[in-house]
């Protein structure tokens, strides 16, 4: 996690006293300089693509949206307050806080039920492995278009088989109750099988001479788990729970593939949204602005982990 | 020898004088929204038009959707590379004007046989290809809104099967006794779906010039989204679903309205006439074409895309650009390419060529799109088009949905789209 601390980085004297065979002792760099060349490459990328970006979308919120070939004016803190005053915007909002409050749970649930299974020694385990793994390796937009299909009303997958039980059929994406819930069951679909991985890896970690002690203490299956299995991967835990917290706000592919955002904004998330404003309103000003906040939230998520909830983990 | 040698190196050097002082490259970005090899009859048509234009070359760009390609289109110009001619949506004229981007073909194609040009084509495309005086598209893969019904399904409720319901009553008589239900009361076929999803406002717009309402000035500047008309076309829509349950409730996907139909799940649809190869290679039933059915009047809006001209600063590409405009629009073309995809050819005298002669003798289907044109009106199209768009498709799903009724939804999405307008009104 801190591969830029203090611990691992070359310290001067280190370098000063290292042998260079090729070069005389005048022409050695200083070691700032060389430490800052061998960054150089990653700050050259990070900064051609993401920080120059981010800084460079921050100053345009502060400025209208261009008109042909006239400067934007300055219009200060305007966006912000068109966007407080924007339903859609609400919306997506309140759409994505929704989206991820379910979705990141279900998805870590169902991840560590998926690892429990296929960590014990049941037959076919390797084959349950790669099905549980298998929504991963699929391209988001070819599993959108195979959900496509699960969801059609009338003779879809879901919609047969909820027909051959009896019951009224459902257009799960044509109504606004059903069409955000339709598109987590995707996500978590998804991604539960990749951070199946995390926790395998994990549990695999956990010493068996924990396991012998609570079998010697004759302790139950839930006891061992609240005990031994859950505390153990908590640090698993918060790392897929930050990461599937990011991806939650970065959802875009499944929305453009499913819904456009239909019915009637029930499936906008943040960042369709954004890609809404800026490519199809082609207002950049606004866009700036959104993508700020996108941002800030973003952003706000990485310090969390970083500051608070680092501490509070047990690492071994 | 030598001669020979002597006569390849003159040979050589006139070529190599000559291409840069001749050869005009122009760059044509053009979507397809239809199925079919688009790219290699485009590809098709470009070489065609080298062979009988040698000093123009067109590089053909196929840049995807319509959304897809004006994203392509507005960026590449941003960054100073614009395409010399682009096929992008009617609607995106205003767009397209206001940032800059384009220039009227009138400035260009001046000349006494240009002008005829521009007065060739249909004027209900040329509703949405005009405004300020000048025209700025021109018409090239344009549709409109026609009803699909299935033949055997109508003979099997007993309604006439050569006959599409002609008014709104008939579309809910007929629907009702299209529909047919299961033992357990479920719903197996419907009588009709109008599609909901993406782009709702499209087939609204149906049913508002149907109920005598205009839904955007010619300007562009302004929006009757309450207009009295209107709002009953939205309270009959959302009946369609809601009270006479002849429509499925709720969102139709606009892209498995088709296979619905093929799959016997509803017996009529309303879609475009770019549909209609499709219809026409998958049903497995026999299936009718029908004009829009009316209330105080019949109509629908029209659709699709229009050939623009970038702007830019050489005057030789510009007029290649505008060969290669009238090279697309010619009679014959204009009937290949409705032919091929289904579109509706652009201008009166494509109609009369051998090959669409032939082609509607065999077909006569495909000459119902052309009958409705002249009730046709101009697709929704405003400035700032997209947004003020967005606000009526989102009151329309709203009522869809059942979430709002038609007057207050239609009244908040006026309100929204007179505050975007305001900035273009003078």
């Amino acid at each position: 996690m801190n591969l830029n601390s203090s611990a691992e980085r070359p310290s001067p004297d280190a370098l000063r006293a290292s042998p260079s065979p090729r070069r005389g002792e005048g022409t050695r760099l200083n070691p700032h300089v060389q430490g800052w060349l061998l960054a150089l490459p990653a700050v050259a990328l990070l900064a051609t693509f993401t920080h120059v970006p981010a800084v460079k979308t921050i100053i345009d919120s502060f400025f209208a949206t261009p008109r042909g070939n006239h400067a934007a004016p300055f219009v200060g803190l305007d966006q912000y307050r068109a966007m407080l005053a924007d339903p859609i915007f609400a919306r997506a909002l309140e759409n994505n806080v929704i989206y991820a409050l379910i979705t990141v749970p279900l998805a870590i649930a169902i991840a560590l039920a998926m690892a429990l299974v296929v960590n014990a020694c049941v037959t076919g385990r390797a084959a349950l492995r790669l099905a549980f793994f298998t929504p991963t390796i699929l391209p988001m937009v070819a599993a959108a278009n195979i959900w496509l299909f699960f969801y059609t009303p009338d003779y879809g997958l879901i919609n047969q088989a909820i027909r051959a039980l009896g019951f009224a059929g459902v257009n799960f994406l044509g109504d606004p109750a059903t069409a955000l819930p339709a598109l987590m069951a995707v996500t978590v679909w998804k991604e539960a099988g990749f951070f199946m991985i995390f926790f395998l890896a994990a549990l695999q970690q956990v010493p068996p001479d924990l396991h012998e002690a609570a079998r010697l203490e004759n302790a139950s299956r839930w006891q061992v788990f609240c005990r031994i299995t859950w505390p153990m991967v908590m640090p698993t835990t918060l790392f897929v729970a930050i990461n599937a917290l990011i991806n939650a706000f970065r959802v875009v592919d499944q929305v453009i593939a499913m819904t456009g955002g239909d019915p009637n904004n029930a499936t906008t998330l943040l960042l369709f949204y954004i890609y809404q404003v800026a490519f199809s309103f082609w207002d950049s000003g606004y866009a700036a602005a959104l993508s700020t906040v996108l941002l800030v939230v973003l952003a706000s998520i990485a310090l969390a982990q970083f500051f608070l909830l680092d501490r509070r983990i047990h690492y071994r | 020898m030598i001669r020979r040698g002597f006569i390849t190196a003159a040979l050589l050097a006139l070529t190599l004088a000559r291409a840069p002082a001749f050869a005009t490259e122009i760059t044509f970005y053009y979507p397809i929204a239809v199925g079919g090899p688009i790219t290699k009859i485009v590809d098709r048509y470009a070489e065609e038009f080298h062979k009988s234009h040698p000093d123009i070359t067109v590089k053909p760009v196929y840049t995807g959707s319509y959304q897809d390609s004006i994203v392509k289109a507005m960026t590449a110009a941003k960054a100073g590379n614009a395409p010399d001619v682009a096929v992008l949506l009617s609607t995106d004229m205003f767009t397209l004007i206001d940032n800059e981007l384009i220039v009227p073909w009138d400035d260009t194609a001046s000349a006494g046989e240009d002008k005829a040009w521009l007065k060739a084509f249909y004027p209900a495309f040329m509703e949405n290809s005009q405004t300020g005086g000048h025209t700025w598209g021109i018409p090239f893969q344009r549709s409109t809104i026609v009803q699909y019904w299935n033949k055997d399904a109508f003979k099997a409720a007993g309604l006439d099967p050569d006959k599409a319901p002609g008014t709104w009553d008939e579309v809910v008589a007929f629907g009702r006794k299209l529909v047919k239900r299961d033992g357990g009361g479920q719903v197996t076929q419907w009588g009709i779906e109008i599609p909901s999803s993406g782009f709702p406002y499209w087939l609204f717009q149906a049913l508002t010039t149907q109920n005598g309402a205009i839904l955007a000035s010619r300007e562009g500047t302004k929006v009757a989204y309450d207009d009295p008309k209107v709002i009953a076309a939205a309270q009959f829509f959302a009946d369609l679903g809601q009270k006479d349950g002849v429509m499925p409730k709720g969102i139709i996907d606009w892209g498995t309205t088709p296979n619905d139909f093929f799959a016997l799940k509803t017996a009529i649809i309303w879609t475009t006439t770019g549909n209609l190869t499709n219809v026409r290679s998958n049903a497995k039933f026999s299936f009718g074409v029908a004009p829009m059915p009316s209330r105080v009047r019949g109509g629908s809006p029209t659709g699709g895309g229009n050939i623009y001209l970038f702007r830019g600063t050489d005057k030789a590409k510009q007029a290649a650009a505008v060969e290669f405009a009238r090279f697309l629009t010619t009679p014959d073309l204009a009937a290949d390419w409705g032919i091929a995809t289904g579109y509706v050819a652009t201008r009166p005298d494509a109609w009369d060529t051998a090959a669409m002669k032939k082609y509607v003798a065999g077909f006569p289907a495909a000459a119902v799109a052309r009958d409705q044109l002249k009730e046709a009106v101009a697709e929704l199209s405003t400035h700032d088009n997209q947004r003020v768009t967005k606000a009526l498709n989102d009151a329309l799903q709203a009522v869809l949905t059942g979430a709002k009724p038609p007057k207050p939804a239609l009244d908040a999405a006026q309100a929204e789209a007179t505050r975007i307008l305001a900035r273009y009104q003078h």
